[in-house]
């Protein structure tokens, strides 16, 4: 009893965690940034997420759609994207260590943003999951929003395997990872790629955390936490790689569900703990490529 | 001969300060001198080896713990006692991750010592009887060379006595650095930092040159960590924390980077800067991370660098 609910809430922190890190892979892959705003993205898809459906409900909108409008918002979010990037694309080229920086400025940035627009409050969206009812297997429970996110993170899994490794768009962005230089040589807009790879990143984590805003309360604490694990994931996973972010995000998926019922205050030891073991045996992660 | 001239331009500076600026702002440059401590070592390896660390507010963090577990659980009040103790379990510490993070370079010791430095801030969690939990612990007032100045109130000491040791202390420390940095071992360091293959061609073991910076840094960093704790008398786990690293970067950067009188420039400019913005608006983080923004896309060498650059425009 006690296992299939800890792995199904595994699995759901899971779908989550893959969906920002998703995009923060996505942006390393192309361009060779570690993206730290991540976290702030899924702060700011969370609020956001929560304001426009209590926009929404106001306006006699039906519970019903709450998923749909909540991926609407996380996608409509996620726009921010293109001034991040607009601002970041003046340290392209420079040293890494400077386009480490140029991302924790910005969450220092969104920190305050998202305090001026939705105050120090923790924000939360009643309870909400509910209006999906719950499925019964047997003896066991299971709350259908929970299962309709795993299954959107799924959905999302597939399409950007589909858009990277079968659309011209993707051959395009994949030559782009591989040497930028030789791809704009061959014809490649790299500046629009660049643009467009950093917003579908953005969008991955603004929608993750708009997904979440049912089921936990958007807080100013949520972007500085959220990089701990995120960066866990990649760090496991191997920087760059999508299928790693999938990967890595059930390990520490179900690290942390394990940790939280049994050594609670051991969370973040145990994750590190597996980040360093895998760092010392395979230094470019589980599917990481060695000369990132 | 233009780095002593400095030094002394420097050292008139925080010996006026406290006549000059009376004791509330002479409070406020005891974290600077701390952070300067703290830098200068961090300027090492980041500046002059060329690898940026994210986990270095851990060794600021074993600095303070040290102080504060010596002075309120084990009763040593003696600061030089409890700065050796910081400096070897700091050193300790680093000499043992060390091994493992410069392995790597680049973006991969990186996220190597941010991952030992979020081990090390749950451990402080964690190991409650030991580091006070969340709360931290509360440190003590030391004594220094033996005197406990116990009828002077907590500012009479902060601003009288101990300021006068940190200045010394930091002294000390900076002048050291100016040897390590141009002595061979620094030109071997600054060698591997711009082209690593060549450098170890040319004999240069350059593994134990990184090694060796790494575990100075760490030194140095616990050492402004102590100062730091007794200063704002308490150590808590958000020293440890990775955004502390980051504001560490943060300083070295605004100062200059790879230049020996960054870290002092930082951290005053640091301080001054935060102190106004927070003055004058709530939203001082997005100031700062804007102005940050700015200082890396149009003067990546820092103040300094704009300074120098100024001095040779004038020339011309």
């Amino acid at each position: 009893m006690a296992t299939v609910d800890l792995l199904f809430a595994a699995l759901f922190n899971a779908a989550v965690l893959f969906l920002v890190t998703a995009g923060l892979q996505l942006i390393f892959g192309v361009q060779r940034i570690v993206n730290l705003t991540a976290g702030s993205l899924y702060a700011l898809g969370a609020y956001f997420g929560a304001s426009v459906f209590e926009w929404f409900s106001a306006q006699g909108g039906s519970p019903v759609l709450l998923l749909p409008v909540l991926i609407l918002s996380g996608l409509l979010a996620g726009q921010v994207g293109f001034i991040v990037e607009r601002v970041l694309r003046t340290v392209y080229g420079r040293d890494e260590a400077f386009q480490l920086l140029m991302t924790f400025t910005f969450v220092l940035m969104f920190q305050d943003v998202l305090r001026y627009v939705w105050g120090a409050q923790p924000r939360l969206l009643g309870d909400l999951p509910s209006v999906y009812g719950t499925l019964v297997v047997g003896e066991f429970t299971f709350p259908v929003y929970n299962l309709l996110v795993m299954a959107s993170a799924l959905v999302v899994a597939g399409l950007l395997y589909w858009l990277i490794e079968r659309t011209s768009l993707g051959h395009v962005v994949r030559a782009t990872a591989e040497n930028g230089r030789m791809a704009e040589a061959l014809g490649a807009n790299t500046r629009r790629i660049n643009m467009l790879v950093f917003v579908l990143g953005s969008m991955l984590g603004t929608v993750g955390g708009a997904l979440v805003i049912p089921t936990t309360a958007a807080s100013l604490e949520m972007p500085i936490a959220l990089i701990v694990e995120a960066f866990a994931v990649v760090v496991i996973g191997g920087l760059g790689s999508i299928r790693g972010a999938f990967l890595g995000a059930i390990i520490v998926g179900v690290l942390r569900a394990l940790s939280l019922t049994y050594f609670p205050e051991l969370e973040v030891m145990s994750i590190y703990l597996v980040v360093i073991v895998v760092l010392v045996a395979r230094p470019y992660g589980l599917f990481g490529k060695a000369e990132a | 001969m233009k780095t002593i001239l400095a030094f002394l331009a420097v050292l008139a500076a925080f010996v006026a300060a406290p006549f000059a600026l009376g004791p509330y702002y002479t409070t406020l440059i005891i974290p600077i001198l701390a952070y300067a401590i703290a830098l200068t070592g961090l300027n090492l390896l980041f500046g002059y080896g060329g690898l940026l660390s994210f986990g270095h507010a851990m060794f600021l963090a074993i600095g303070a713990y040290a102080s504060a577990v010596m002075g309120a659980k084990l009763g040593v009040r003696a600061f030089e006692a409890q700065l050796i103790v910081a400096m070897l379990a700091s050193g300790t510490v680093a000499a043992l991750i060390g091994l493992l993070c410069l392995r790597y370079t680049t973006i991969f010791f990186s996220m190597l010592t941010l991952a030992f430095g979020m081990i090390f801030h749950s451990f402080l969690f964690k190991f409650y009887d030991l580091t006070g939990g969340e709360s931290g612990i509360s440190v003590p007032r030391p004594s220094l060379f033996g005197a406990s100045f116990a009828s002077m109130s907590k500012t009479a000491f902060l601003v009288g006595p101990f300021y006068w040791y940190a200045l010394g202390l930091f002294s000390v420390m900076f002048l050291l650095m100016a040897l390590i940095v141009s002595s061979p071992f620094g030109l071997a360091l600054k060698a591997g930092r711009d082209n690593e293959r060549k450098t170890s061609f040319l004999g240069v073991p350059v593994f134990k040159v990184r090694y060796v910076a790494f575990i100075l840094s760490g030194i140095y960093c616990a050492v402004g960590g102590a100062v730091l704790a007794v200063s704002i008398g308490a150590a808590d786990p958000e020293l440890s924390y990775w955004t502390q690293s980051g504001n560490m970067i943060f300083i070295i950067i605004l100062g200059g980077l790879g230049q020996l009188f960054g870290p002092i420039v930082g951290a005053v400019s640091f301080t001054l800067l935060q102190d106004t913005l927070m003055a004058n608006t709530e939203y001082w983080r997005f100031a700062l991370g804007a102005i940050l923004a700015l200082i890396i896309i149009f003067a990546p060498r820092g103040i300094l660098g704009l300074i120098t650059r100024a001095l040779e425009w004038r020339r011309r």
